[in-house]
């Protein structure tokens, strides 16, 4: 049987996974938003139990991380991340996804090598970038005395 | 009915922010650490101009949940920390205000990586 480059392009498209942008978005759209939702909920319990705002934020934050790791070490978060594709990425349940994720796969290579390295492969650069750029915001207000 | 509309523009301005990230995802080949770097900055230079706390005070964890939210976060406290502590601030307030997420990330992965088993990759 003889293919051309054409054939084999379309077997290639059928063959990969569907990222049919008509699907992608409206999915990251709604799984993102549920997320969302689940962290206000959360959120309206902390302020309800007497939490101040700003305390009951970062508590809900603290608590949607340690769901998602949950939810990792069991197989369940990659599972709705293929469905979810950005909706599971951007929130912050994304950022505990993606650093326990390598940790758990990389532990065969040890605990510092493997899992301590591993943890920092996505959440290095975006500590590393997020630092940097408050850096920069905090010495423009200072110098221009915007505080 | 004002719960509902609170819970409904959670979830638009949530899943408005999450589809940008799927549209990065989809039209450029940007991958996800890349996305997740994007989306911090973006929150620190949004919170610096101001432009996110109305953001927040309209939508709530729709904002706060994505990591803009953490950026704005970051932004948030490097002003309190310059206003107490003057230029050491600058270099200290963003990194304790996002102190609680990027502890609970460290202490919770570490755990569960310690516990759990890798599993198959699909």
């Amino acid at each position: 049987m003889k293919l051309t480059p054409k054939d084999y392009q379309g077997m290639a498209d059928k063959a990969a996974p569907s990222t049919k942008s008509y699907i992608t978005i409206p999915s990251a759209f709604v799984i993102g938003g549920a997320i969302c939702m689940l962290g206000q909920a959360i959120q309206t319990l902390y302020i309800t139990m007497g939490l101040e705002r700003d305390i009951a934020s970062s508590s809900t934050s603290v608590t949607l991380i340690l769901l998602s790791a949950l939810l990792t070490g069991l197989q369940v978060y990659d599972k709705i991340a293929r469905y979810g594709g950005a909706g599971t990425l951007v929130p912050i349940t994304g950022f505990a996804n993606a650093m326990v994720s390598p940790a758990l796969e990389f532990k065969s290579e040890g605990l510092v090598l493997g899992l301590g390295v591993k943890l920092f492969t996505i959440a290095g650069p975006v500590i590393v970038y997020g630092t940097a750029a408050g850096f920069v915001y905090g010495l423009i207000i200072f110098f221009f005395r915007l505080y | 009915m004002e719960i509902f509309l609170e819970y409904l523009k959670t979830f638009l301005v949530g899943g408005a922010i999450c589809a940008v990230g799927q549209v990065l995802i989809d039209y450029t080949k940007l991958t996800p650490a890349r996305i997740l770097v994007i989306f911090v900055v973006a929150g620190v230079v949004l919170g610096g101009l101001g432009l996110y706390q109305p953001l927040i005070d309209f939508a709530g964890a729709g904002a706060t949940v994505p990591l803009t939210g953490f950026g704005a976060l970051i932004a948030k406290g490097t002003m309190a920390a310059v206003r107490t502590d003057g230029l050491i601030g600058a270099i200290s307030g963003g990194i304790c205000a996002a102190g609680a997420g990027i502890g609970a990330a460290i202490i919770f992965g570490l755990i569960v990586a310690l516990i759990f088993k890798p599993g198959d990759k699909m």
